[in-house]
């Protein structure tokens, strides 16, 4: 008998649960019309509009003054907080792996936090540090520097909600290689961060580079906290998500729909380098590790 | 401490402490000092004013009936993904990815225009005498798209790692595929499944972008409690604000340690206790 599943070892010697041909396909059924009408449907719908009005329209919507200065200031912000949140990933995975310390737990728990909170809540948060009410306003606005309503803010709440992205990635594989490779080349006399770049940074390159890209696109995406702390101002302050809202609001769908498109097209993106990530990763599972410097 | 032969414990704890600390702390501190700033009385009279509670239940409910959703496909999904083969499995694998992948305004914007009246659903379900887009109903939608990998991808590798043997031991006791289904399978995926749908709610009920384009947001029917927090500051109402969001705070707190302690639970089910 065939196994079920590629991942499921064992040779079964009984026909498994469900695997019968009516069960199978009454599952597989419901399955396949609950994501056509859930998943494809969105998705097909956000391509059929931006192209229903003809290509022509579609790229005079994406030329849009406004669309553009969107899709510059997203591009900005994802180029200084991604890079960012790579280093802190690093940094993060480096210190709770390969080292024993009291307050461990609590720090990866710490770590986790803003997956846990709502991006408004994020961004409400951020006001009262930076806003003229906030902590540290007046000593901001004493230094003549603008935070809130600008690009630093945004930045800072995408960093928010994107903290745990790389470091999630990291920590479990980290955890599992152990500290072995570091421990050899430490003793053979290689220096902390020749230790780190040539012998951990190159286990671990895919799953940063994985982490990386989740984190671009939640970034690029981003929503709720943005909208607060970048106070929404039309053709400064707007991030490409906003621009969205704001030409719905304004009743030019089909601007809405092409600045959906480009969203929608990193989304689609983001999933194929995921899947191909996720494939190198496997095939380097199952082959014996490679000698070092090849 | 242990000590470790391996350098670097001051720079990458420096800069982890720093960045978290900065980028994280600082502003949720911010928010809980701003609320604790705010009287008792008036944190009550915040708090338990109409539009505040409508905004509370409508939030709830819908998160709990997009979790409810989400649980009964998310199983189906994750159960197909595990368990067969078929043409075209790689595909309806990555499709789970997409509500993660696809910003939230776009989510938003796309469901809306779906179950809009002159939409490819509304128009039908419309005939029906069924109104979706600007209802409460639009919400819960909007709720389980962003939050239904949380379902799959917590379940999915549990039933990838359910041995055939407890299955062939129960099968070759007498027990029929029902049977095997309720007593030996759910229960191992149990814990997993609840920690998939406690984490499907928490985020449902911290969901903006999504849900605002499709809720038609008319205060005590469809606005949520992010958007009343949105709306409060938007009317420099600060002290409302922040008591808002603190609750909302509290609540991801509380869905935090539910997560957790079910989780916990999980890895000593799995005999795994040690992580």
């Amino acid at each position: 008998m065939k196994p079920v599943s590629e991942r499921a070892h064992t040779e079964w010697m009984v026909t498994p649960v469900g695997a019968g041909p009516v069960a199978r396909r009454v599952v597989l059924g419901i399955v396949t019309v609950v994501t056509l009408l859930f998943l494809v449907a969105p998705l097909a719908l956000i391509v059929s509009s931006a192209l229903s009005q003809g290509v022509g329209v579609f790229f005079r919507s994406l030329s849009d003054p406004g669309t553009q200065h969107a899709i510059w200031l997203t591009v900005i912000t994802a180029l200084i907080a991604v890079p960012l949140n790579i280093l802190f990933g690093l940094a993060a995975a480096w210190t709770v792996t390969k080292f024993e310390f009291p307050g461990r737990t609590l720090l990866i728990s710490l770590i986790e936090l803003p997956y846990s909170i709502s991006p408004i809540v994020a961004g409400v948060a951020y006001l009262f540090v930076y806003g003229s009410q906030g902590l540290l306003g007046p000593l901001i606005e004493a230094l003549g520097i603008k935070v809130m309503f600008a690009l630093p803010a945004i930045v800072l709440a995408s960093m928010f909600v994107t903290a745990p992205f790389v470091a999630r990635e990291l920590i479990p594989l980290m955890q599992v290689q152990g500290t072995d490779e570091e421990e050899a080349a430490v003793t053979l006399g290689a220096s902390g961060f020749a230790t780190f770049f040539r012998v951990t940074l190159p286990n671990v390159r895919w799953a940063v580079l994985y982490g990386a890209i989740l984190c671009n696109a939640r970034v690029m995406g981003e929503f709720g906290a943005v909208s607060v702390v970048s106070g929404n101002i039309r053709g400064q302050t707007t991030t490409l998500p906003l621009q969205i809202e704001l030409l719905y609001q304004d009743y030019n769908v089909a601007g809405a729909f092409a600045a959906a498109t480009v969203l929608t097209a990193v989304a689609l993106v983001t999933i194929v380098i995921k899947v191909a990530l996720e494939r190198i990763s496997r095939e380097i599972d199952v082959t014996p590790a490679r000698p070092p410097g090849h | 401490m242990r000590r470790s032969v391996i350098p670097g414990f001051g720079l990458s704890l420096g800069i982890t402490v720093l960045y978290l600390g900065a980028i994280v702390l600082l502003p949720l501190c911010a928010l809980i000092l701003k609320a604790s700033d705010v009287g008792l009385a008036q944190l009550w009279g915040i708090l338990s004013s109409p539009r505040t509670l409508s905004a509370l239940r409508v939030t709830v409910t819908m998160a709990l009936a997009a979790t409810a959703f989400n649980a009964v496909y998310g199983l189906l999904l994750a159960w197909v993904l595990a368990r067969y083969e078929f043409p075209g499995k790689r595909i309806l694998d990555a499709l789970v990815d997409v509500p993660f992948a696809l910003p939230t305004a776009v989510a938003g914007l796309a469901l809306t225009a779906l179950f809009s009246k002159s939409g490819w659903f509304g128009g039908p379900l419309e005939a029906l005498g069924l109104q979706v887009a600007y209802t409460p109903l639009g919400i819960a939608i909007a709720m389980a798209f962003t939050s239904i990998p949380f379902v799959v991808r917590t379940v999915q590798p549990v039933i990838e790692d359910l041995g055939s043997d407890v299955e062939e031991a129960g099968r070759s006791l007498g027990a029929n595929d029902f049977q095997i289904l309720w007593r030996v399978i759910f229960p191992a995926i149990f814990p997993a499944f609840l920690a998939g749908c406690s984490l499907s709610f928490a985020r449902s009920l911290g969901e903006f972008g999504a849900v605002i384009f499709i809720a038609g947001n008319q205060p005590m029917k469809t606005e949520i409690v992010a958007l009343l927090t949105f709306i409060r500051l938007e009317e420099y109402n600060y002290e409302a604000a922040a008591a808002i969001a603190t609750v909302m705070l509290a609540m991801a707190f509380a869905m935090l340690v539910v997560t957790n302690a079910v989780q916990a639970w999980h890895l000593r089910y799995l005999g795994r206790g040690d992580a």
